[in-house]
């Protein structure tokens, strides 16, 4: 989230688009419904009406896999009718610069595209610079070749007529949103989206996302009180555990994964530190290596020396192009080049799509750690549907672990607020935390190789691993701390001007802010954007309790800790005009006052930007310091476009040739079928949690949470049922080309058919939360075994939200 | 009376259960009934209360946990109506945290381990299980290492481990395995962040 | 000392997030039953000795053809002139000095004839204790200065609790503020009940909600003519039934659930 929980209650309208925020965060509802009882206005934009769209002033149904088409129209509509905030998009977007006069758009293709990579070289997708490599600028944005108009002329084509016949959703609907929430362009209003995995589950999950990014920039609606995008996520800690890159890609701090061409440490920070000339940027990620040799110091400790560049080359390192998500995990498991799996605290059997292939995949397994506070169905996939234990050589550990109230740390929420939480029992028989079980099973494989030593022995020896307390458990506060970041020598900093004492540092201190990180290996900092939830002395930012609210505005910044350096709303800066007084002096996020910034802590101290001498442009982490209504972040085109989903009920996309994304990954094992536009499998499905479960379905195994919602169903409209004579209650069984599963038919006046270019498409919605496992007699399964293991050409989340499948009597 | 989302952690007990009793002006006998309900709200007041923040989804709701001193076992958990996102309120999910305490029959409480070929899981000290573990990621890692990719660039990595999870630890756990994942040189590893 | 609280339930608030329902269970250590998927979010799928609080659910189109979906939290009333402690021979349903109806279990003989008599259908039967449970307004709590269980778990402000004139001017000024069929439902029967609903619909149109709950005169009678005649428990029993009889015809309460997949407790 740009903003965070208790902001939405700021809002002038709030568009739910992509979540079910009601079942899904049914906290977060409540702040809804308190920018509700000041007179916004919520629109909740979903295949299926749900308890979300019960309590918005309105819904509009739309076809899965189309939020696109309906941005697009949406963005064309703020345009064409002048909703822009003007001052906005002209000074703190790059709607002002001049494209590269090489860029081109023809027919669903970006310039640069390479079929049979299937990706794009993004040369072209880039403004122009002068000659001191400052952009060109237009402020009147007449230029037919600036951002503005080329963005003006891409979605020229999304026309109310186009988007009503993609998408289904009425023409006179679309108009009620578009003029809403187009509103809040206005200098006093702000407009928040919120969105969960229903647009991050496509194929074109990111761009759905940019789409929406682009109407908050247009609009004037990032940075400021009751506006940004707000991602409301669905796990405890999957910000967290993001932030600390539990993932292939990234390492903690969202710093750069090194690949195999990068050799050297100097060629990596030389990589990923970006260059302005334009002395009005601040170019934030010029610190760049501070954080990145801070992180090396916090991972190898005293072993990263200057000489061994910090260690660098001890860093595994993937190949470039080349992707290692779960997705892909599995399908190296189902081709037998995976030996030895993790899984914590997880349940892939369930929640992986194409479950067939994964559980296939985990047969081929030499061994599998499963740590979990239940049983499931991956740990005990070696008996389940049509599995002979016998045939399956894979040794399974299922390791006990304590649940989240019996132990402690931090957990970070999606408004980044990160909070302590205590110990309050001790967890049954013989379970440990987490913590406890991965540095135990670290100190064992690091004990072997000691002893017998190995391939590359340095790699697994020298990880600093003192972690422990004096009974020989996990610290999670020593953790914390060098997470946090510490001095790990005597630092003393002179003051140049010789006006102020010398600061001096003592080794073991904590950093107080990353602006403190030092290049040199003076410091050591485990995830540079944490640096700060400790002061100098070590007090726990994250366990304040502070009840203060000065502003009223909900910031409550005495609250625990919230990254980075305890500012509530990124990109706050933009919530004020050039001169640093609020757009909406109703709600002063912060002001400009006489030489500094008053309210939330400001994105750098920097005065604003009428100041010509001093002043900085506000998105002070992009390189020249301004939203991208254009840019090169994507990797299938620098503005978001249409594509049909993998599997829909199109055989060609509306908008142009290329019918599906033409950047994503399609896997291509025996098991990877996809059936498109295929008449055996003629009805659209999306799948969800219900609130009374979660994920992989360990609620399953809480009395209370099944009695509330038993059994696996299918939603489905009164007409389709009618159609298929299948009544309310009744066993059902769905299937696509790649499984089925037996349900209950839940005959809904919720659902309703769409009218999809001239023809009548139905749609149907399942739960994920089931398995075969438990609970005991169940008759239900996965309703992955149903979806596609195909995912996001950005981040590879799977589209588990459109895929075609059939429904008959079970 | 003034009824308030109080503070649980600041409860005082001021306004005791016998003065509201007596002022109901049923005889004792009648009441007894009520002792075993009654006990539980002295209970709580007499327990050690700590804060915890909920393991569903992602907004961060506030809770307390009402732990018996005697017992050390959790006897209640409830919004915590300090906190100011949830404000003591809970969801479905969030009201029933407490099925997930050790009340709950089904918590795993043994390593389990099973066997090749086997039907069964078996119970194991956690000595021999780490000991197995090392063994087979040793083993595994060594057999695989890849110090150079087919480019011949230097990798230091293993591709036939992967790692997967988890969004529902803390930071500090989530941190540590990240590391360790670098530290015996996995590539693959993701989390819940994709589902 | 009397201190009238009044719980109010303003629908028009209400996502069926089931934080109550649950909040409820935890709270009154109350077992799951198990239960099927019939076609409905809904489930159990009615008030049951071990559920004393239960979101229903319900589509209903209005005179306009627009799709609502109706969420009421159902749960005991509360009443002034409660029926089902009129009827109790043995005193086990009582008022408490919150105006709420409690329940002395040691007291329940298992008759059953609060459940005939109940307007709302609130008060179940238990067949392996013989008695009947319902919902106590969490007595224990509010003698503790804590609010219900289900008022403290709801995020949505659709429940609060308070004094019975705030409670019902803030009921009013609501049902005002919504407008159309928006009304207030239970302070006009029954000497009003300690549950107030904010019913963004007329009553008529919620499944399971009489529009116009009366205690039955035959109770009246028992209550005002035999009642304080002195009977004995079992004499009490024996009229208890005939009344069941003659009131409602022999109809027998609802078959109880089992508990299975619930002994977690």
């Amino acid at each position: 989230m740009t903003n965070h929980y208790i902001d939405l209650k700021n809002s002038d309208c709030i568009l739910i688009m992509g979540s079910n925020a009601a079942e899904n965060h049914p906290i977060a509802f409540k702040w809804i419904l308190r920018a509700k009882d000041r007179g916004a206005k919520i629109i909740h934009v979903d295949p299926r009406f749900t308890r979300t769209s019960a309590r918005c002033d309105y819904h509009v149904p739309l076809r899965s896999g189309t939020d696109i088409a309906f941005l697009g129209g949406m963005i064309k509509h703020i345009i064409d009718n002048n909703m822009i905030q003007e001052e906005y998009v002209q000074y703190y977007t790059n709607a002002s610069q001049i494209v590269n006069p090489d860029y081109a758009f023809n027919d669903g293709l970006f310039s640069g595209y390479n079929a049979e990579k299937r990706g794009y070289n993004k040369d072209t997708w880039t403004t122009k610079k002068d000659e001191k490599g400052i952009p060109v600028r237009d402020y009147t944005l007449q230029d037919p070749n600036c951002v503005y108009q080329v963005l003006k002329r891409h979605y020229d084509r999304y026309t109310l007529d186009k988007v009503s016949s993609i998408t289904g959703v009425s023409k006179e609907n679309l108009l009620k949103v578009y003029n809403e929430y187009g509103a809040t362009g206005a200098k006093d209003k702000a407009g928040t989206e919120c969105y969960a995995l229903g647009w991050t589950h496509h194929t074109v999950g990111s761009q759905n996302i940019r789409a929406m990014s682009i109407i908050q920039l247009l609009l004037g609606n990032m940075g400021v009180c009751g506006g940004g995008i707000n991602a409301l996520r669905g796990e405890p800690n999957v910000q967290g555990s993001t932030d600390h890159a539990i993932l292939y890609n990234i390492l903690p701090g969202y710093l750069k994964m090194p690949s195999g061409s990068v050799d050297t440490l100097a060629k990596y920070n030389e990589k990923n530190t970006p260059k302005s000339s334009d002395p009005m940027s601040v170019n934030w990620y010029q610190n760049y290596p501070k954080y990145s040799v801070s992180f090396l110091k916090a991972i190898w400790g005293d072993k990263a020396t200057p000489e061994n560049e910090f260690g660098y080359s001890w860093l595994p390192k993937i190949d470039d192009g080349k992707h290692y998500s779960i997705m892909h995990a599995t399908d190296q498991m189902y081709a037998g080049k995976m030996k030895g799996f993790f899984a914590y605290g997880s349940n892939i059997a369930v929640s992986s799509p194409n479950s067939n292939k994964v559980r296939k995949g985990l047969q081929k397994l030499q061994w599998l750690v499963n740590v979990n506070i239940f049983d499931n169905e991956t740990a005990s996939f070696w008996k389940g549907p049509g599995v002979d234990p016998k045939t399956v050589d894979t040794e399974v550990f299922l390791l006990p672990a304590a649940a989240s109230m019996e132990k402690e740390g931090s957990q970070s929420n999606s408004g980044r607020l990160v909070q302590w939480r205590y110990k309050a029992a001790n967890p049954p028989g013989d379970a440990l935390s987490d913590g406890d079980i991965s540095m135990k099973i670290m100190d064992a494989v690091r004990e072997l190789y000691q002893k017998e030593g190995g391939a590359c022995p340095e790699q697994v020896l020298n990880l600093k691993w003192d972690y422990k307390d004096a009974f020989g458990k996990f610290n999670a506060l020593k953790v914390a701390q060098q997470i946090n970041g510490q001095y790990v020598k005597d630092v003393t900093i002179e003051d140049p001007t010789g006006k102020t004492p010398p600061e001096v540092n003592k080794k073991g201190e904590c950093v107080p802010t990353f602006v403190k990180l030092m290049a040199d290996g003076s410091t050591s900092c485990g995830n540079w954007i944490m640096g700060g939830s400790f002061d100098q002395k070590g007090l726990n930012k994250m366990q304040k309790r502070g009840k203060e609210d000065p502003t009223g505005l909900g910031l409550f910044a005495e609250w625990a800790y919230a990254w980075p350096v305890n500012r509530r709303i990124i990109y706050n800066r933009a919530s004020c005009d050039l001169e640093g007084k609020p757009y909406n002096p109703k709600m002063k996020l912060l002001e400009w006052v006489g030489d500094k910034w008053v309210g939330d802590v400001p994105d750098g101290p920097a005065p604003p930007m009428a100041d010509k001498e001093k002043g900085k442009y506000p998105f002070i982490m992009k390189v020249d310091g301004v939203g991208a209504l254009f840019g090169p972040g994507m990797v299938e085109g620098p503005f978001a476009e249409h594509y049909e989903p993998l599997e829909g009920p199109l055989a060609k996309n509306p908008m142009s040739a290329q019918l599906t994304n033409p950047a994503m990954t399609v896997f291509k094992s025996d098991l990877d079928k996809v059936a498109n536009a295929d008449a055996k499998f003629p009805y659209v499905c999306t799948t969800y949690s219900a609130t009374e479960h979660w994920c992989s379905g360990f609620t399953r195994w809480q009395p209370w949470l099944l009695e509330a919602m038993p059994e696996a169903y299918v939603e489905i409209s009164e007409k389709l049922a009618g159609s298929l004579g299948i009544k309310n209650g009744e066993k059902v069984k769905v299937s696509s080309i790649r499984g089925e599963v037996k349900c209950v038919a839940m005959v809904t006046k919720r659902m309703t058919p769409f009218t999809v270019e001239g023809k009548v498409v139905h749609q149907v919605g399942m739960p994920c939360n089931y398995g075969w496992f438990n609970p005991e007699k169940t008759d239900n399964d996965a309703t992955n075994l149903l979806t596609i293991a195909v995912g996001c050409a950005n981040t590879f989340c799977p589209e588990y939200k459109c895929l075609m499948v059939n429904v008959t009597k079970a | 009376m003034k009824i308030t989302r109080r503070r649980f952690l600041s409860m005082s007990g001021a306004i005791g259960s016998g003065i509201a009793l007596s002022s109901l002006g049923l005889d004792l006998t009648a009441l007894k009934a009520h002792a075993a309900e009654l006990s539980k709200m002295d209970r709580i007041r007499t327990a050690r209360q700590t804060t915890t923040i909920c393991c569903y989804c992602s907004v961060g709701c506030g809770m307390i946990c009402s732990t018996d001193k005697l017992t050390g076992k959790i006897i209640n958990i409830e919004g915590d109506p300090d906190h100011p996102i949830n404000e003591g309120s809970l969801c479905a999910k969030g009201a029933g945290i407490f099925g997930l305490t050790e009340t709950n029959q089904h918590r795993l409480r043994k390593v389990l381990y099973r066997a090749p070929k086997s039907d069964k899981w078996e119970e194991k000290d956690w000595s021999w299980t780490l000991q197995r573990i090392a063994r087979l990621v040793k083993d595994t890692r060594d057999a695989d290492f890849q110090i150079n990719n087919d480019k011949g660039q230097l990798v230091n990595r293993v591709e036939s481990i992967g790692h997967y999870g988890s969004s529902n630890i803390g930071n500090e756990e989530c941190w540590t395995l990240s590391v360790a994942c670098r530290a015996m040189g996995l590539v693959y590893i993701d989390h819940q962040a994709r589902v | 000392m009397k201190q009238e609280l009044v719980k109010l339930i303003d629908l028009s608030r209400c996502t069926a997030c089931r934080g109550c329902q649950i909040a409820c269970k935890q709270w009154n250590e109350l077992p799951a039953s198990k239960t099927h998927n019939s076609g409905s979010y809904q489930n159990p799928p009615d008030l049951q000795w071990n559920t004393w609080t239960l979101i229903r659910f319900q589509e209903h189109v209005d005179s306009k053809g627009t799709l609502k979906w109706l969420f009421r939290k159902d749960g005991c009333m509360h009443c002034t002139d409660a029926a089902c402690a009129k009827v109790c021979p043995t005193e086990a349903l009582y008022h408490t000095q919150f105006g709420s109806v409690s329940l002395h279990v040691d007291k329940c003989i298992g008759c059953k004839e609060c459940i005939v008599a109940c307007p709302f259908g609130v008060p179940k039967y238990d067949e392996t204790t013989n008695k009947i449970y319902k919902c106590d307004l969490c007595y224990t709590r509010l003698n503790g200065n804590q609010p219900p269980a289900c008022v403290q778990s709801c995020p949505t402000g659709t429940l609060q609790i308070g004094a019975k004139d705030a409670m019902l001017k803030k009921a009013y000024s609501r049902a005002k503020e919504l407008g159309g069929d928006a009304n207030v439902y239970g302070d006009k029967f029954v000497d009003g009940t300690h549950v107030i609903y904010v019913l963004p619909e007329k009553a008529e149109v919620y499944e399971n909600l009489p529009a116009d709950p009366k205690v039955p005169l035959s109770i009246v009678v028992w209550k005002d003519v035999l009642k304080p005649a002195g009977l004995l428990v079992a004499g009490g029993v024996v009229a208890g039934a005939f009344l069941h009889y003659i009131t409602k015809g022999p109809k027998t309460p609802d078959e109880e659930t089992t508990s299975e997949g619930g002994k977690q407790i």
